[in-house]
């Protein structure tokens, strides 16, 4: 059966240090959800320089992509992106039966945050391209 | 009945539509950055390059679902975390429908967005 968790405000932040794995993964995924949400309205106004045509929307992007600041928050956009996959992806298999144990709870939170970090890590050089 | 862990309640339709686009999202987020970030780069991004994207129907097709499901899963998780946090009554009635008409909002930019890159290359 469906049971609810009381896990208190987040806004409580003093309660971190008592945080389990769980928990943090909970906050993490609230957290690039909200990034992710942010991003999709500021990246639909930028395209929206289509509707002003060719050359602005290509004036626009480039202009953007040569400032070192956006190129920074690209990578930032894409460690939030990717463990938000991963963890989603975990979710998905624990709303399914799959991996319900606490301890494979864990580790699959554990196994998001590695990859999400090589993923990210490696990705850099490519992100940084021609700055 | 194995005992369920998720943070939405169960057994609704926006239940079961915010892990069906969080399936669809996997794909579609992953191949939008290996495309964009990977194949071709971000700084090299040109109207004429994005118009001929877009001038692939199936292209253009997998976009405009990915800008739905991404509306859709994102306005639809801000206000389950909202519930979560315990939102009830006329808060929580704003809430739903500020999010409905930014989610239509942002929508239908993208939709035009996306017309004007496929009716250029036409």
């Amino acid at each position: 059966m469906s049971q609810s968790h009381n896990r208190g405000l987040v806004e409580d932040f003093g309660r971190w240090r008592e945080f389990s794995a769980g928990m943090w993964a909970w906050v993490f995924h609230k957290f690039t959800g909200w990034v992710l949400i942010g991003y999709l309205f500021t990246h639909i106004a930028v395209l929206s320089s289509a509707l002003s045509g060719d050359a602005a929307y290509t004036n626009t992007l480039q202009g953007l992509e040569q400032l070192a600041v956006v190129r920074v928050l690209e990578v930032g956009l894409l460690a939030v992106a990717v463990f938000h996959i991963f963890n989603g992806i975990r979710l998905l298999f624990i709303d399914l039966g799959v991996g319900l144990d606490l301890d494979t709870q864990e580790k699959s939170f554990y196994a998001s945050l590695i990859l999400t970090g090589i993923i990210v890590v490696a990705s850099v050089p490519v992100f940084l391209e021609g700055l | 009945m194995a005992e369920r862990y998720s943070s939405f309640s169960g057994g609704s339709t926006r239940w079961f539509l915010q892990r069906i686009s969080a399936a669809f999202l996997v794909v579609t987020l992953a191949f939008h950055f290996l495309l964009l970030h990977f194949y071709h780069h971000a700084p090299e991004i040109t109207f004429g390059g994005s118009a001929a994207r877009y001038s692939v129907p199936a292209y253009f097709i997998t976009m405009v679902l990915f800008l739905a499901a991404a509306t859709f899963h994102g306005t639809n998780g801000v206000y389950n975390a909202l519930v979560n946090q315990g939102i009830t009554g006329t808060p929580k009635r704003v809430a739903k429908w500020v999010l409905v008409v930014a989610g239509v909002l942002v929508f239908v930019q993208g939709i035009r967005v996306a017309l004007a890159l496929m009716g250029a290359s036409a």
